[in-house]
């Protein structure tokens, strides 16, 4: 029988004062802390000490011994290349965010309009791009774009025109870094998009259906409002991502032609890595920061006066 | 020995007082329901008694001991949740085993009482097969076993057949007290399903609104309820309220429900009444059960009465009839070849025997 | 209404409808969905499949300029000379015990870290979880430069040379990994239902044995979706291997294709699609297996916003 008594080897503690209470509950907390104690290290450490510490080098002079306050930055307004950069980064990062969520808006509809067998399969191939390693990838397109041997070129030869030096002009350069920036980028829209499109509840549509709503419509009022913080995270992923990114202009132009393609990340390194010039390169990243909190205080907002609706 | 005592508890969130100072005494072996309406602190005070929530005030004492500050796993209690809380990941005896296990009980020890459980509660099919291949029933039954394995002072029921659908529910209800006949733990039980309350306890405590309104059999409750509240919550459907006044008849007392209708007050009671005779708010109030259709023979202390039904259920083995009676609507229980109709009159008969009187101010049965 | 006809804007919706067999304009719009579709795939498939084609070539075969799509003398030359090259092997041995080791520094961190701060409240815990979200927002590329500078001080200090040595990606490649998978595993910690913590906790169990003994096992396909990820963007790094390593022997694949097969003004396209090729291998593999944890993972944030 389950009641007889076979001693089991536990004492019970009998209790003591509040005060054990509180001991518990500390001894909870102090069990988390713990437990995050070593992502707390490694974060202030390793991103927001480096972090302050840029601001701290940006105010030094090229050998790093003298306090020269605002003077790089003053010198860095005064370059032209400076100036190059920063419409160089914004225009990249806007337009090819704007293009990656499109495309990915546009896939993820298709993949989600097929039987949901096949799903598995296309999901599978469209993410490719993303999968392989951005610096591989972009060996690639530099293969792709080269100026003798180019693939593209040479299908354009077929039909007669005009072989394009991707590369070695600055505008198609321009046009090259951001092409291969969707490339990369526009299957992670997908995803999130088809995703986010899934947990749209039928039903929405079947009542806009039975409302008289035409499929433009349908998209219009059902699916982008209930999207509205997924396409809003995203994109603010991504044009972080984007706007910081250095492997695809570094492999593809490296800043060129005459610095027409260059960012803010790849300026940083050739100025302070490669011209040795720390305390400038950090002036270049830190501008970086205000553009990417402008945009995140106005996507977080929009989210978070989203989030209390909902 | 394994009694529970509740001495003045108190639960507070920030400013509000979930639970506000309540006393109960559960002897060993009793199946003691707790009940209520959703937010009237009984679940609050299970957990408390589990030690998943800190006291605010007042102590809480399991076979002796003030467990006030003790963890969970030290006071010697099993718990039974309404989602069953079964680890997905492992088999049902693993499941069951688990607490034994990380006590380092011997495997022989934890071998014999899964066995003992499952053939309690007979899933002994089900041992090695995965929550997620049983039926909500079954995993009901994976998740008492949990509990009486660890063979403890008190069980605790949180909810448990509120996930199951009806039939499942009488099912699993007359289960858990055959387990309870025989394994004979102290029990704790909480639901906001008066049915189950009245059918598996011992004893009863309602709750409302973090206090207790009244403790006792399922048998007190339903004849003497001390409080409108009580008297409303037990019973379904549930005991009419008609508003009314009392006025002198003769030698004794009538309750007068409309101005063409009044109820004589069996003699045995008028003289408690009596000292009420002036209050202005007092209700009448009557279950369904005891308002049926007159029949040939009318018995001592049955009133008849003529009422035009609004509307009529029939349920079968009854029909329920619905009539206004003073500006509120009333049930009645008829036969079910009584002749009820919607919109038509019947003859009814009120048994004042099983009457309560309520003032409506201060909410207590007179 | 039961035999209601589906409008034809309706087929967006990808369910099976149904009443009898399609309507004409369902059928039409899926013809038009598999249309753009394959379109697709051949713009997103293209580039890793040229790199495969010139992959067989022979460099003769490249620089006469013949049909780039198309290989007329196939050779597994530029393999053969990747993989004996003792070179390439260290480049790829590098990634190798790097990506391995980051993926465990980084479980070691984001579990026990997600786990508190998805079950134990404690205080600051709500600021800590917002924090980790937050890192994000400071991108690699305003940090390699302090960093560089701290290392270069460091070594100063202590002795210890980090720049140029394989071991400070150990480093800094979790700031990179950490913040992420923990934002991955608190999602699926805290879709685990609060009631079995408290069944554990009845059971008798300390916090950590409830995290090893409950919750990894329960939540194991959002540590294997972490896992890929970590692994993912480790082996994929270029920013930072390429700012602090720069002896040939230190490199990893990324930075070691790029500077040591692209020498001058000679490009071995053959041998360099071939190395770019091999060292996309293990995500792809990976991916190929796994690629509902892989997507999974990526999504864990998406639907619960």
């Amino acid at each position: 029988m389950v009641d007889a008594a076979i001693s089991a080897p536990r004492e019970i503690a009998v209790s003591r004062s509040r005060a054990g209470l509180r001991k518990a509950m500390q001894r909870k907390s102090t069990v988390a802390f713990f437990m995050a104690l070593p992502l707390i290290l490694l974060i202030a450490l390793l991103v927001i000490y480096p972090a302050l510490y840029s601001l701290h080098l940006a105010t030094l002079n090229k050998s790093m011994e003298r306090f020269v306050g605002l003077s790089n930055f003053t010198f860095l307004f005064n370059r032209q290349t400076f100036w190059l950069v920063v419409k160089q980064s914004c225009i990249f990062a806007i337009t090819a965010v704007v293009f990656k969520a499109l495309i990915g808006f546009i896939v993820a509809h298709f993949v989600h309009n097929i039987p949901a067998k096949g799903q598995r399969k296309w999901r599978g191939m469209l993410l490719v791009p993303w999968v392989i390693p951005p610096a591989m990838s972009t060996l690639a397109w530099l293969w792709l774009f080269d100026p003798s041997y180019s693939a593209f070129n040479w299908v354009l030869a077929i039909f007669g025109i005009d072989p394009v030096p991707w590369t070695g002009d600055a505008y198609w350069a321009r046009f090259s870094v951001i092409l291969v920036n969707i490339w990369i980028g526009a299957p992670f829209f997908m995803i999130m998009y088809l995703a986010a499109l899934k947990s749209v509840p039928e039903q929405l549509y079947e009542a806009a259906e039975i409302d008289g709503a035409n499929w433009w419509q349908r998209m219009w009022y059902v699916t982008l409002p209930m999207m509205r913080n997924i396409i809003a995270i995203t994109a603010l992923f991504s044009l972080i991502v984007t706007f910081a990114n250095f492997d695809i202009v570094r492999i593809l132009t490296a800043g060129g032609p005459i610095d027409m393609t260059h960012v803010f990340a790849t300026w940083s390194f050739r100025v302070g890595i490669e011209g040795g010039d720390i305390p400038l390169g950090a002036s270049v990243s830190l501008f970086m920061v205000p553009i990417l909190a402008i945009a995140a205080i106005f996507i977080l907002r929009d989210i978070t006066r989203r989030g209390s609706e909902v | 020995m394994a009694e529970v005592r509740l001495r003045k508890v108190v639960k507070r969130y920030e400013e509000v007082e979930a639970v506000r100072g309540i006393d109960l005494d559960i002897a060993d072996h009793e199946f003691v329901v707790l009940v209520g309406p959703s937010g009237c602190g009984k679940s609050t005070t299970l957990r408390m008694i589990a030690g998943l929530e800190d006291i605010t005030g007042g102590d809480i004492v399991i076979g002796g001991d003030v467990v006030n500050d003790v963890p969970p796993k030290d006071r010697d209690i099993a718990m039974v949740f309404q989602n069953y809380a079964l680890y997905p990941h492992m088999t049902v005896e693993q499941n069951m085993s688990f607490g034994l296990r990380l006590k380092r009980y011997p495997k022989a020890e934890i071998r014999k009482r899964v066995d003992e459980a499952a053939r309690i509660l007979d899933i002994k099919d089900l041992l090695y097969r995965k929550p997620k291949q049983l039926s909500g029933g079954q995993r009901q039954r994976v998740a008492m076993g949990r509990a009486i394995v660890r063979n403890p002072k008190v069980f605790l029921f949180d909810e448990p057949l509120s996930n199951l659908d009806a039939k499942l529910r009488v099912q699993m209800r007359t289960e858990i007290k055959k387990v309870h006949l025989q394994v004979r733990t102290t029990t704790v039980y909480v639901t906001h399903d008066q049915v189950e309350a009245m059918t598996l306890a011992d004893r009863v405590v309602v709750m409302n609104n973090g206090n207790i309104e009244q403790v006792g059999t399922p048998h007190q409750l339903y004849h003497t309820p001390q409080t409108r509240f009580v008297a409303g919550f037990i019973g379904s459907p549930a005991m009419n309220f008609i508003p009314c006044q009392m006025e002198e008849a003769g030698a004794g007392l009538n309750i007068r429900v409309t101005d063409g209708l009044s109820f004589p007050i069996p003699p045995a009671r008028a003289d408690r009444y009596r000292r009420h005779a002036k209050n202005g708010k007092l209700l009448l109030g009557l279950r369904p059960e005891h308002i049926t259709e007159a029949g040939q023979h009318i018995q001592p202390g049955e009133v008849p009465f003529e009422a035009r039904l609004d509307v009529t259920e029939p349920m079968g083995m009854e029909t329920l009839v619905y009539f206004p009676l003073n500006g509120t609507q009333v049930c009645g229980r008829v036969n079910p070849n009584a002749g009820a109709q919607d919109g038509a009159p019947l003859r009814l008969a009120a048994d004042l025997n099983n009457m309560h009187l309520i003032d409506d101010a201060t909410g207590r049965v007179i | 209404m039961a035999n209601v006809a589906i409008p034809a804007g309706a087929a967006r919706a990808g369910r099976r409808p149904r009443y009898g067999s399609m309507s004409r304009d369902r059928q039409w719009a899926l013809r038009w969905s598999y249309f753009f579709l394959v379109l697709f795939a051949i713009f997103f498939l293209l580039p890793p499949i040229y790199m495969l084609i010139t992959s067989l070539k022979t460099s003769a075969e490249i620089s006469a300029a013949t049909n780039p799509w198309w290989v007329f003398r196939p050779t597994l030359e530029n393999y053969r000379e990747l993989l004996t090259s003792n070179q390439y092997l260290v480049f790829f041995r590098n990634s190798a015990i790097v990506s391995v080791f980051v993926v465990a520094i980084t479980m070691l961190i984001s579990v026990p870290a997600a786990f508190a701060l998805a079950r134990m409240k404690f205080w600051g815990s709500a600021t800590l979880a917002t924090g980790v979200f937050l890192t994000y927002l400071i991108p690699e590329t305003l940090l390699f430069l302090p960093l560089f500078k701290m290392f270069a001080v460091f070594n100063d200090w202590t002795g210890i040379q980090l720049i140029n040595r394989w071991w400070v990606l150990l480093i800094v490649y979790p700031t990179l990994t950490v913040p992420f998978a923990t934002w991955i595993m608190i999602g699926y910690f805290a879709s685990i239902p609060k009631e079995l913590d408290e069944a554990a906790l009845i059971d008798g169990a300390t916090w950590m044995q409830t995290l090893t003994k409950i919750f990894i096992p329960v939540a194991l396909p959002g540590l294997i979706a972490a896992t890929i990820f970590a692994f993912t963007v480790s082996w994929a790094q270029f920013l930072y291997p390429l700012a602090f390593t720069t002896s040939t022997d230190q490199l990893v694949l990324p930075v070691g294709i790029i500077t040591t097969l692209i020498k001058g003004d000679v490009f071995n396209w053959g041998q360099i699609m071939t190395g770019a090729l091999l060292g996309a291998a293990p995500p792809l593999i990976i991916y190929a297996f796994l690629m509902d944890y892989y997507i999974s993972g990526l999504t864990a944030g998406a639907t619960k916003g």
